[in-house]
Parts: C-alpha cells; sequence; structure tokens
C-alpha cells in the first residue's frame, strides 16, 4: 500500500484555534464519541483532556513521573509506565483506539511498540515528526549536524528520540507488518494539513509532522 | 563481665491498655446476637462491637464519607492525640484541617478493625460465653472480615455509597477488598503501598514475629491475661524485626550510620551501643504499651491469609471485572515489603478489568514507612486524586464556597 490510496481526513481539525494544539485536534477527530482510549506516552495528558471534553473514555500511560502526577492533578487515569515493556501486559482488544502521540520516535522497539498498539486496540492512532522534512534535511544538508527544530529542541546527546523516521519509513513498516492505513495527514510548519492531491513525496518533503488512523491488516 | 540490658517492662500498666480494649474512649458501634459478624473460618462472631472515630459532617445526601483503613498496628486514632500514649493521630499528615483529607470537605470515620485491640471486638476482648479474655478461643480472622465489619458499621451509619476508601499496607488490603466485595458502595479507593496479596517474604516476617511472641515464657498459652501479665518481651522483639522492615538501608543509614549513643568508644558489651539500637529498642518498648500481643499474632495471620485473586481463580482481573470505582495506586521506590512491583500487577489487574485508574510511584529512600511521613509528592497526589473524584461525584463548589 502506499500513501496515495491513503483515503482523505474529512475537513481540518476544528476547535478553539490555540486552545489545543493542532496535531491533538487532528487525532481528536479521528477518534469516534464515546469510545474508549488509550494514550500511550500522555505527556502532561492535555490530549486526554481534549478528549474528556467530547466525552471519550480516556486512559493514559507516561513514562515520567512528574507527567503522571500532573495528569492525575487534572484528574485523569493515568498510570505510570514503559510503552517498550508494559503493553505486553494489556490485554487483547482492551481499548477501542490507541494513541501513540509523538512517542513512536521515544520507543527502543518502534515495530513490538506498534504491533502492541493494533492488539490492544482495534485502531491506533499514531503521529511523530517527520525527519524528512525539508527543514531537517537542510540542517544535515547544509549545516552539517543533526537537525533541531522548535518541535524537537533536544540536542543529538540528550534526547529521549531514539528512533527517527520519516513519512515514507512509517509507511513502509506499516506495509512489513500488515497494517492498513485508513486515514492519514501530513501537517505542514503552521500546523496546516498539507494538501492530499500532491503527491506523496511533497508530504515526505513539506510534512514536518504527520498523523496515522491505523487498524488490523486483513489477510497474512 | 558482658553487661546485658534487656528490653525495659512498659511504663503503662496492662489495665490501662485493658480499658480500651472493651471500654474505648472513641464511639462504639454494638452488634447484637440479632446481627452476627459471619467470619470466613466459619464462625458467627456475635455478639461484636467496633471502635471508631470520625471527623467532620455527613452532607445531605450523604456522599462525603471517607472511609480511613489503618495498618497492622494502627488504630482508630487517626487525626486525634491517642488516648494511651498521648502522641498525635497516626495519619494527621494526610488527614486533618487543611490536608489532602479534610473533614471540612469529607465526613471522615476510621474504625479499629476487628481482632484488634482498642476497641473493636479481638482476643484481647473479653469473651461473653465465658467472662474471660478471649485469648487464642478468638476465632482466627481475615481481611475480607474487617472489611465485612466495617460494612456493618458503614450500614449503621447510614451511610451508601463511601465517597472515598483509602489505607496503606494492611489498610490498603483493606481498601482492595472493599473494591472487590462491595463495587457498588466504593466511588473511588486510594490504594497505598499494598498489594492483593501477601508475598512469601512478608509472610515470613511474620512468622519471625509471631515466633518471638510465643517463645517469650510469659505468653502461656496466649492466655497470658489469667496470669495477669503481658508478654512484652517476645512483642517488643517481633515489633523490632518488624520496623527494620518498614525502613529501608539508606534511610537507616542516613538517620543513624553507625553513630554511637551518647559514648565514644564500643563499652564491649551487648548494651546498645549504637543508635540504632536504642532506636529499634525504643520502637520495641513503645510499641508494647499500646498493643496487645494476641492481637498481634491475629491482625499478622490476616495479612498473610490475604491473597484477592484466590477468590476470584488465580485470575487477579476478575476481581475487579466491570468495576466502576476510580482507582489511584500509589507506591514508594524504597518500599521492599511491597515494593511497586506489586503495584504494577494491581494496576494491570485494573486495566484489564477496563477500571479507571491512575498508578504512581514516589521517590524516596524512606521505606515502606514512606506512607506515613510527610512525602509532599505523595499529598499533592491524594489531594489531586480525590479533588478530582470530588468533581465526578459533584461534591465541589458544596462546602468549599
Amino acid at each position: 500500500m502506499s500513501v496515495q490510496e491513503v483515503l482523505p481526513l474529512g475537513g481540518l481539525a476544528t476547535g478553539p484555534s490555540g486552545q489545543y494544539r493542532a496535531d491533538h485536534l487532528l487525532v481528536a477527530d479521528m477518534v469516534k464519541p464515546g469510545s474508549k482510549v488509550l494514550d500511550v506516552g500522555c505527556g502532561e495528558g492535555d490530549l486526554l483532556q481534549l478528549l474528556e471534553t467530547r466525552g471519550i473514555d480516556g486512559r493514559g500511560i507516561e513514562l515520567s513521573r512528574e507527567g503522571v502526577n500532573r495528569c492525575v492533578a487534572k484528574g485523569l487515569a493515568v498510570v505510570q509506565g514503559d510503552a517498550d515493556t508494559d503493553l505486553v501486559n494489556y490485554p487483547d482488544d482492551a481499548f477501542d483506539y490507541v494513541i501513540l502521540s509523538q512517542t513512536l520516535q521515544a520507543t527502543r522497539q518502534p515495530r513490538v511498540v506498534l504491533e502492541n498498539l493494533l492488539r490492544i486496540g482495534r485502531r491506533a492512532i499514531v503521529s511523530f515528526p517527520n525527519f524528512g522534512f525539508w527543514k531537517m534535511r537542510l540542517q544535515l544538508l547544509i549545516g552539517g549536524h543533526m537537525p533541531r527544530t522548535e518541535n524537537l529542541p533536544a540536542t543529538w546527546y540528550d534526547t529521549a528520540n531514539i528512533h527517527f523516521c520519516t513519512i515514507k519509513d512509517f509507511v513502509q513498516l506499516c506495509d512489513e507488518i500488515n497494517v492498513k492505513m485508513e486515514r492519514s495527514v501530513a501537517l505542514d510548519l503552521y500546523g496546516r494539513p498539507v494538501p492530499l492531491n500532491l503527491p506523496w513525496w511533497v508530504w515526505n518533503m513539506f510534512g514536518e509532522q504527520a498523523v496515522f488512523l491505523l487498524s488490523r491488516g486483513g489477510g497474512k | 563481665m558482658v553487661g546485658v540490658k534487656s528490653i525495659p517492662s512498659p511504663a503503662i500498666s496492662a489495665d490501662e491498655r485493658s480499658h480500651e480494649v472493651d471500654h474505648p474512649s472513641s464511639q462504639v458501634a454494638h452488634f447484637g446476637t440479632e446481627q452476627p459478624l459471619r467470619l470466613d473460618c466459619g464462625v458467627d462472631l456475635t455478639p461484636f462491637q467496633i471502635a471508631y472515630q470520625t471527623y467532620g459532617e455527613l452532607n445531605a445526601d450523604r456522599s462525603n464519607a471517607v472511609l480511613i483503613c489503618h495498618a497492622l498496628t494502627g488504630d482508630q486514632h487517626v487525626a486525634n492525640v491517642h488516648p494511651v500514649t498521648s502522641k498525635p493521630g497516626w495519619w494527621e499528615t494526610l488527614v486533618g484541617p487543611g490536608r489532602p483529607i479534610d473533614p471540612k470537605h469529607y465526613f471522615i470515620i476510621c474504625s479499629n478493625v476487628i481482632g484488634g485491640c482498642m476497641g473493636s471486638t479481638g482476643p484481647a476482648s473479653i469473651n461473653p460465653a465465658t467472662g474471660k479474655v478471649w485469648g487464642l478461643d478468638f476465632p482466627v480472622i481475615t481481611i475480607p472480615d474487617m472489611v465485612r465489619a466495617q460494612a456493618m458499621l458503614i450500614d449503621r451509619l447510614g451511610i451508601d455509597t463511601l465517597f472515598a476508601v483509602v489505607g496503606g499496607s494492611m489498610g490498603g488490603m483493606q481498601v482492595l477488598q472493599w473494591t472487590a466485595a462491595y463495587p457498588a458502595r466504593v466511588f473511588s479507593a486510594l490504594a497505598i503501598a499494598c498489594a492483593t496479596r501477601h508475598s512469601a517474604q512478608n509472610i515470613a516476617f511474620h512468622e519471625l514475629g509471631r515466633q518471638a511472641v510465643m517463645a517469650d515464657p510469659d505468653w502461656h498459652g496466649g492466655g497470658y491475661a489469667d496470669h495477669g501479665i503481658h508478654p512484652h518481651r517476645g512483642l517488643a522483639v517481633a515489633r523490632m524485626a518488624a520496623h527494620i522492615t518498614y525502613l529501608s538501608d539508606a534511610a537507616l543509614h542516613r538517620k543513624f550510620g553507625r553513630r554511637m549513643q551518647d559514648r565514644e568508644l564500643p563499652t564491649f558489651s551487648f548494651d546498645a551501643d549504637f543508635q540504632v539500637e536504642s532506636y529499634l529498642r525504643y520502637q520495641g518498648s513503645s510499641f508494647v504499651e499500646r498493643f496487645d500481643a494476641n492481637s498481634y499474632l491475629y491482625l499478622t495471620r490476616a495479612m498473610d491469609y490475604f491473597d484477592i485473586a484466590a477468590d476470584h481463580g488465580g485470575v487477579l482481573a476478575r476481581a475487579f471485572a466491570g468495576i466502576k470505582t476510580r482507582f489511584c495506586v500509589v507506591s514508594f521506590t524504597s518500599d521492599w515489603l511491597f515494593p511497586t512491583s506489586e503495584s504494577r500487577a494491581l494496576v494491570h489487574a485494573l486495566n484489564a478489568s477496563s477500571a479507571r485508574v491512575s498508578f504512581a510511584e514516589i521517590e524516596t529512600d524512606r521505606g515502606h514507612d514512606a506512607f506515613l511521613l510527610d512525602v509532599p509528592e505523595f499529598f499533592d497526589i491524594s489531594r489531586a486524586f480525590l479533588q478530582s473524584a470530588g468533581k465526578a461525584r459533584g461534591l465541589t463548589g458544596k462546602k468549599d464556597g
């Protein structure tokens, strides 16, 4: 499967602009109201809070103790845990959606994590920073150093991110483990979706981040 | 000659203590023969009584009751001066005005467990059938028995659903038992430094303590009351051993190191040369002033028998199937009695049961005891959890003003 076959997202996520991150709004729009969601790597719970405003039953896993404490302080149901080691303990089909928002690149075994997401949830929503983004490419090509952007400000030696990929790489991985892509959106530098009528290499070049709605592939 | 000083006799007489056993200075709920307590061992305990304290007021719709469950050697005096020791309440760091569990917002209830020795019926109470102290004739009790008795007290107080059940260690076991046995009666549960079953290592420590009590010649096969004495040496040793398990190596080092007590050089005796030794002896001797030896045997046994999964075909998640209770589970990094792995197993089971659960591990070197100490991060979490649960229960804004 290639990106061209991916169905377009019906309209850009709307909401009180400025209050929520563009990718969070996008993710939230992909979740059916009333469903049960697990947010893996939920940080300080911003996405979970957004989901709760839409009547979605949200749970979270977060690695950092401070993050967990902040989430609990917001009244969210969040447990301290590690995506790499703890997901195996979750039963099959426990959630309608499992979300991995801007966390894939920080996992030790992205492939195993992705497989677990689609075992625990009937669907998975994955968003990640696109390392194929033109600014990234330019920094490495011209500057000759590991790229740093506004969203990824850490230097190479003190970042939690260990497995960067491009949109192209991710699509390849999904193909390999037989994951069906139901929807996908690339967001540009300003959080706007890259027009879908453009060829996918444009996404890979101009998408600063990408959001995918995945489900278990048929066959195989 | 080698100098030997044994543990001193308690300053409070057995009479003073036994007064609290049957005629506590707190409130008491009596349950007559028409309301027996059905115990897991098959015996109906009747009549019996439960001693309890309350703080704050029950609101109009009876939705703000918080039940505090005490740990092994705790009692109902959670946030008031203790009638025997004159010390502050055992959890007044967490419970009290301005604290996370504030009597301004909640109707707080804390009862002495069945089998205890501070006013609830236990082995130190008078057996109405014989007119003598129960001693080892008292039936063996379990954590579910304690909770069943508490539920009868809650009924008596006219409360249907508890806003929260809160407890640490053995109290945490009661919290979990409450949610497993009466899921609809518990709106939120705060389970701290506990587990869904007592581990082999913990059973081993308890056996050490019980054997210390039983090895004391003053124990008299559990019938010491008839002899007018108390096996305080054995009980003090049991307490000393247990106390070590409540701390951590790091905490003991920070507090005492290898420092000497009131001297520069070792005395070359078995006197308490080291500060850590005097500390433990003090812990042992002050404990026997307020606690009954047989009660210690019964309560440690109750913890040993605790295993929620065993009652549900060995599948922990089944104990919490379909539960609506909001959970917050807290563990401490240096707790080796109830390590984080135990809490994690619970959290995984709760997740598998679709329960709404939060879980946090608090970084501290203070060991199991941390749940009783001033640990701000733990208080922040407790406060926030209860506040958000209160919001969901519609509590906030009513009395806050």
